[in-house]
Formats: C-alpha cells, sequence, structure tokens
C-alpha cells in the first residue's frame, strides 16, 4: 500500500516547513516570547545595559513618535513610559534566568471622547510587540455588538471569534460599560464577560485586553464586575485637553492635510474651541478635527465664489471669516446643541 | 497501531511549540485553518466531523492552538486533526492536514478478504473501532 492511499483528502503538496525549524522554541518556559525579541540561549551575560537593549527592542522610537504627535497627556505618557520601563527590566532579568510571572497587562483607558485612547492603544500595541510580548501587535477595535450575540448560545462563539481574531495583538473594547446591562441579569452581556475574564486569565501570554470609555461609568462597571477589576493592571485616566492643546492639536492636523491657518485665524479658532469647550458633546480632538473639516469647507466656498488668480499660498490658507463664520458665532447660545451641522454660513 | 494520515504522520507526535509553527506556517501562506474530529479512522472517511466553523482572519497561531485544546478537552479519545484550507484560485483544496491528537489505544484496521466468483478476492478494511456504536469508540 503506498503512501498517497492513506491521504484520502487531496495530496498534501509539499506544504509543511521542515519540522526542525519548528523544534528550538524558546528555552525558558514563557512561550509567549515572540522570536527575535529575546534570546533566552544565549550564555548567561555579566551585565547588560538595559537601556541599550531597550534601544534595540526600538522601543523608544515608538514612545518618541507618541511624545512627539500626541499633544498633552502627561500622565498617559509617563505611564506608558513606566510600563515600557518594567518590561525592558523583565526581559533583562529574563536573561539572567531570573524568572518572574509574566506582567499583567491588561489595561483600562478612562477619558472623555476624542483624548486618544485608540490612538493610545494602537501605540501600546507596538509597543508591546517591539518588547516581545505580543507575537504580531495588531489592534482590534469592538464594541459591545461584535461580542454579545442576540438569541441564546450566540454570544459564545461571538465573543471566542474575536478574542481569536485579536490574538497576538490587542484586544480593544471601546465603551466596555455596555457589556454590562445592571437592568437586566439575562443580558447575554454577562456571558461575553465571563468569556473575556477566562481567556484574560488564561491566555494571558497571547493576548492583551484593553478597556475603555468614560471614567464614571467604568468605575460602575468594575464595582458591578469585581473579578474584571481585578485582573487589570493599569487604569489610565486620560485627562481632556487644554486650550493651548487644543489648538496646538489643531495646528498639527492642519499641517498633516498642508492646511495654515492665516495670522488672525489662530486666535479666531481659539476663541471658537473656548466656546465650544463649554457647550454639551465637546469630544475634545474629535471636535477639532470637525471644526477644521468645516473651516475648510467654508475656505472651499469663499475660494470658489473668488474671481481673481489662486495662488498656492490661497489654497492653504485658513482665514479667519472661514472661522467666524462657524454657528457657534452667528447663531444665539440657546438655539445651539451639541455638535454643530452644517448649515448655510450666511 | 499508529494511523499514518496525513502530513507529518510517520514522525512522533508533534509537540504543542512545533504545532503552533506549523500552524503559523499556514497562517503565513494565507490558508483558513479548521479543526476536525472523528471516531472513525477509515482511511475513505474523509468527512470528519467538524470542530467549529473553519476560521478565518486570524493572525495569531495562539487562536487555532486555543480551538484545538478545546476539542481536545471535550474529546479526549477521539482523532483530531487540522486543515489548512487553500483558497486562492487554481488550487482550491486542502493544502495541509494532520492530525494533532489521537486516541491512546488505537485499534487499527482488520484485513477482510471477500471470496467472489472464480475464486477471486476482494480485500477491504474495517476498523476494529467501527464495531462498536459511534461515540464510545475509544472510550474504556
Amino acid at each position: 500500500m503506498t503512501r498517497e492511499s492513506h491521504v484520502p483528502f487531496g495530496m498534501p503538496r509539499p506544504a509543511a516547513l521542515p519540522l526542525n525549524t519548528a523544534a528550538p522554541q524558546t528555552g525558558s518556559g514563557n512561550g509567549a516570547l515572540a522570536g527575535g525579541a529575546t534570546e533566552p540561549e544565549l550564555a548567561i551575560p555579566e551585565g547588560i545595559n538595559v537601556e541599550a537593549e531597550a534601544r534595540k527592542s526600538g522601543v523608544f522610537e515608538v514612545i518618541d513618535d507618541l511624545d512627539r504627535e500626541l499633544v498633552g497627556l502627561d500622565p498617559v505618557k509617563t505611564r506608558i513610559r513606566e510600563i515600557a520601563a518594567l518590561l525592558v527590566v523583565d526581559m533583562a532579568r529574563r536573561r539572567f534566568g531570573l524568572e518572574a510571572e509574566r506582567p499583567n497587562l491588561h489595561m483600562c483607558f478612562t477619558g472623555s471622547p476624542g483624548t486618544g485612547k485608540t490612538t493610545v492603544a494602537m501605540r501600546m500595541a507596538t509597543i508591546l510587540h517591539r518588547l516581545g510580548y505580543l507575537a504580531k501587535g495588531h489592534l482590534v477595535a469592538v464594541t459591545r455588538d461584535e461580542l454579545v450575540g442576540q438569541y441564546i448560545g450566540h454570544t459564545a462563539p461571538k465573543t471566542r471569534e474575536v478574542l481569536k481574531r485579536a490574538m497576538g495583538g490587542v484586544l480593544f473594547i471601546d465603551e466596555a460599560y455596555y457589556l454590562h446591562r445592571q437592568e437586566n441579569e439575562r443580558d447575554y452581556g454577562q456571558e461575553a464577560i465571563e468569556i473575556l475574564l477566562q481567556v484574560m486569565e488564561n491566555q494571558r501570554n497571547d493576548i492583551v485586553v484593553i478597556l475603555a470609555g468614560y471614567r464614571d461609568r467604568m468605575d460602575q462597571f468594575f464595582s458591578s464586575n469585581p473579578g474584571m477589576g481585578s485582573r487589570i493592571a493599569h487604569h489610565i485616566d486620560f485627562p481632556d485637553y487644554s486650550l493651548d492643546e487644543l489648538v496646538a492639536i489643531a495646528r498639527i492636523m492642519l499641517d498633516g492635510q498642508r492646511y495654515a491657518f492665516s495670522r488672525d485665524a489662530e486666535p479666531a479658532f481659539r476663541e471658537l474651541m473656548l466656546r465650544r469647550m463649554t457647550q454639551p458633546r465637546f469630544a475634545n480632538a474629535r471636535s477639532v478635527r470637525n471644526a477644521l473639516e468645516r473651516a475648510r469647507l467654508r475656505q472651499a466656498n469663499r475660494l470658489v465664489s473668488d474671481a481673481r488668480l489662486l495662488t498656492r499660498d490661497d489654497l492653504m490658507r485658513i482665514e479667519a471669516e472661514d472661522i467666524y463664520k462657524s454657528r457657534w458665532f452667528t447663531e444665539a447660545p440657546e438655539s445651539r446643541t451639541g455638535e454643530e451641522r452644517i448649515v448655510p454660513a450666511d | 497501531m499508529h494511523l499514518t494520515q496525513g502530513t507529518f504522520s510517520y514522525l512522533p507526535p508533534l509537540t504543542d511549540a512545533q504545532l503552533k509553527a506549523q500552524l503559523q506556517y499556514a497562517l503565513d501562506n494565507g490558508w483558513a485553518l479548521s479543526v476536525e474530529f472523528t471516531d472513525d479512522p477509515h482511511p475513505r472517511n474523509f468527512l470528519w466531523d467538524m470542530w467549529g466553523l473553519p476560521m478565518f482572519d486570524l493572525r495569531d497561531p495562539a487562536a487555532i492552538l486555543l480551538e484545538v485544546q478545546r476539542c481536545r478537552d471535550a474529546y479526549p479519545a477521539r482523532y483530531i486533526r487540522v486543515n489548512a484550507y487553500d483558497r486562492t484560485l487554481g488550487r482550491q483544496t486542502t493544502a495541509l492536514s494532520f492530525i494533532v491528537q489521537r486516541p491512546s489505544n488505537e485499534m487499527g484496521f482488520r484485513l477482510e478478504r471477500q471470496e467472489g466468483p472464480d475464486r477471486q478476492v476482494r480485500y477491504t478494511l474495517h476498523p476494529y473501532a467501527a464495531d462498536r456504536a459511534p461515540g464510545e469508540r475509544y472510550e474504556r
């Protein structure tokens, strides 16, 4: 009998890689270490330059990028530096054979909308990947919809599906408190939470879960799910941006799209933000982006109706009038609710 | 008797680390992986029971290992295999398939000879396990 006759499901072509490449896994117990970041096979060194090690992993570049590209958020940046330092030291300790349990890396990001939680989570995934704590370093962002099913028996496979997709990376659950519905104890959200907890505990080496949402509602969520709270090591609070920071963000955003404020447009924008900040549903950086989008619209409108020859500079510049035509200036305060709709400016 | 079906079946069983490396190889090729189990190991029985749906859009082998482990826990005394399906046009077939768990007492096959006309003999294989009812074939 030939070998082929044992293989009823189509001849496997020369598909598999040679086994010997698979055999030597990271020697030191912790199988989660992704290849390349550490070399436990090396002889125990006499001393380690932790700083050089960290530099080699490229983690500081990510943190420096974070510093440069994200305005403000000082407490967040400090915390991330601390976490990165802990992980670097942990890596160095392992080189000396000082086995410690893998640090708990699940996190909770709290803060108002538009304070950069998703962006930081993405950077976090990269940092953890560079340090060898995550095999892939991608980010899977989900909300309640993607975790909780619609009928009995639907939730578990659905949650597990998402968790599997996020393995090797970060699972980012936005507005995580919606998973728990206090008023309905038969809500399927509880089932999703249980599976999450199970995976957060058992697959700690393969996945990092980051929960995000408003501070107060997150606290409430943790008090009704103590198991979840105790499994999350890092609670990071994202402060609201100050007025200066909002203007700085606007400048960076404009720069990225090759626009610029004219000299008197910037104070105008500052004034606009000052008015907007006190209004309901102010969403920090997201409101800045929306305001800029509308300023661009008004600029385009102004340029189209302009008969003269336009220079490159004209096309780049946002004038004060593009901003002063905003509804926040032209309408009475009582009629303004929430985000500005795009209305004819005049 | 050591069942030899699929890739790697002439080798000692893969460790989880080796299994993970093979799964990573399949993922790197863009193949969709699925887990299947059976207690009827006849070579012509290629329709094994599916353990959940085939898994698409995965990045990390840990996810498949998780399903394999869940299947092992649920069916500790059955054959479990992992299939990798290559969907590229022109191939569209199983690219890699190998057994990741076998029962501890692999019973093997009986060779049956059927007497035909003119002293003709027809040969066929019969798994000893199939003498018992499905579900209790490899249980102790």
